[in-house]
């Protein structure tokens, strides 16, 4: 039997809102300790809401799929509803990760609350843009 | 209709497949010949035959006695004998272990485990080619060493060691020499005395024989302490019934890499030149890892800039084509190879490791077909990639 599941391997190999974003309202760049992979996300906010979320990775099969999940959970969702999204939920909307693979599961999660955190940073500093 | 897709298995330093006269030699074993060879009854006659004719055929692909032939479960085995086996026998002369930095799980793990029995270890360092300079392994001698281990060569990489070298330094000190010739038996020309080793450790599956079974060359008069306690099969170094048609299999497939070895080198060579001179032309920023030239016929191994070795291998899995990589995620534990680290390649680069190992089965059009498929699959990693992006900004900017 395969390592992962059909759900992973569909989001592994058609990974959706792979990219950068121009100007992005919000960036987040985490690595992972474990394996020293790396996963950067992107968000565009309008009022209070996640319009547009991408991202880039540099890691293993899981942290690819677990990227793509992420950006498809996140989008269109409140910035409260997205800081909501955990690991735990991301690996069940993949049916599920191998053991050891869970730790790829934290950095998705970590980076898009990342540049969650990094936009309302930006709000406060500059306060000119209406979330 | 459905096409067939391409099927091309290029990771034969996992494990070779078994050849069909090899499967022909082991059958009997699991059939008709079930007996035990310890028995002295018709039964025990026929597979003690065949495992003493084995013991000639895997004596002579190494030019050794078939009586230093110790039958063991795996190369893994082999070498946890060899190196615990040896340090404990010698003990009383000293308790010093030398190794080598790239060495296989199995080697550097039971020096770990002699470390806790109150053993003490040095590692020896390898160049960028990952090649050991016998001159350190002097240096690493001490006046209690009892017992070196290098590899004859590198699984991960495909470098060849200097190990007449290394021989010529532990002779003149008087010091045991083992070396792990796992990845090389029955794949390069291996004479033990030629080599001027001590113990030698090789597993049937990296020759076309069948896994589970792997044997450790002793010269004669070396003392041992056996793993296992129980009866005297095999001298009384290695206790347990005989996996005998794995030995049987052993023995058929050492044959055949001795009469093959000329022929099968020369076509391996060929198409591994032709992979790693054309692959760094079809992809950029693409480094050869292990030595260019001195390295086993069928072993290609590279690493891949910017992008990770595990989802390189799960989109060439989705071609057809299997192969392995050293990187942290693929690895269970989770842990950049220590091989490559030992090279001095930075995380980030090792986390590409993309390793090809060639076997007797594969053509030109298999590598072409990888030349063919790689080159989009890495773009498309390397597209998603945080640390391209990177590397592209900042070419850009100077
Ligand atoms: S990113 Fe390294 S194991 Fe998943």
């Amino acid at each position: 039997m395969p390592i992962y599941s059909e759900k992973v391997m569909d989001h592994f190999t058609n990974p959706r809102n792979v990219g950068e974003i121009e100007n992005a309202d919000g960036i987040g760049e985490v690595g992972n300790p474990v394996c020293g992979d790396m996963m950067t996300f992107y968000i565009k906010v309008k009022n209070n809401r996640l319009e547009d979320v991408k991202y880039k990775t540099f890691g293993c099969g899981a942290a690819i799929a677990v990227s793509s999940m992420v950006s498809e959970l996140a989008k269109g969702k409140t910035l409260e509803e997205a800081m909501k999204i955990t690991p735990e939920s991301v690996v069940n909307e993949l049916d599920g990760l191998p053991t050891v693979k869970h730790h790829c599961s934290n950095l998705g999660a970590q980076a898009l609350h990342a540049a969650i955190e990094n936009y309302k940073e930006k709000q406060k500093a500059g306060g000119q843009k209406n979330g | 209709m459905k096409t067939e897709m391409k099927k091309v298995y290029l990771d034969n330093m996992a494990t070779t497949p078994v050849l069909p006269d090899v499967r022909r030699a082991m059958l009997p074993f699991l059939t008709e010949s079930f007996g035990n060879p310890s028995c002295l009854h018709e039964w025990g006659d026929v597979p003690r035959d065949a495992m003493e004719a084995a013991r000639r055929q895997v004596a002579d692909l190494i030019g050794g006695n078939p009586e230093e032939i110790i039958f063991t479960g795996s190369g893994t085995e082999s070498n946890n004998m060899a190196i615990k086996g040896l340090a404990m026998a010698q003990q009383k002369k000293g308790k010093h272990v030398v190794v080598s930095a790239i060495e296989h799980f199995s080697v550097l793990n039971s020096a770990k485990t002699l470390e806790k029995w109150g053993f003490e270890y040095t590692t020896v360092p390898v160049d960028k080619n990952g090649v050991v300079n016998p001159e350190d392994v002097r240096k690493a001698i001490r006046s209690d060493t009892i017992l070196v281990s290098i590899m004859q060569a590198n699984g991960e990489i495909g470098t060849i060691e200097p190990i007449k070298e290394i021989a010529k330094i532990t002779k003149e000190k008087d010091i045991l020499f083992h070396t792990d010739a796992v990845a090389a038996t029955g794949n390069i020309p291996v004479n033990v005395k030629d080599l001027g080793v001590d113990a030698l450790s090789l597993a049937a599956n990296m020759f076309y024989g069948p896994k589970g079974v792997g044997a450790l060359w002793l010269k004669k008069g070396t003392r041992i302490m056996p793993l296992l306690d129980g009866g005297i099969q095999e001298g009384g170094r290695r206790a347990g019934t005989e996996n005998v048609a794995g030995i049987a299999g052993m023995g058929k497939a050492a044959e055949l890499a001795r009469v093959e070895m000329k022929v099968r080198m020369e076509n391996l060579i060929k198409i591994r030149d032709y992979l790693i001179k054309e692959l760094p032309l079809k992809v950029s920023h693409v480094i050869v890892t292990g030595h260019p030239q001195n390295r086993l016929p069928g072993h290609a191994s590279f690493c891949v800039e910017f992008i990770e070795g595990e989802s390189m291998l799960m989109l060439l899995n989705a071609k057809g084509v299997g192969v392995t990589s050293g990187s942290a995620c693929t690895s269970r534990a989770l842990q950049a190879s220590h091989v490559l680290l030992a090279l001095g390649l930075p995380h980030e680069i090792a986390q590409g490791s993309l390793l090809f190992g060639l076997g007797t089965d594969n053509t030109k059009e298999d590598i072409d077909y990888v030349l063919e498929v790689l080159p989009p699959i890495v773009e498309r990693l390397r597209q998603m990639s945080p640390l391209y992006s990177k590397f592209l900004k900042q070419e850009k900017g100077e």
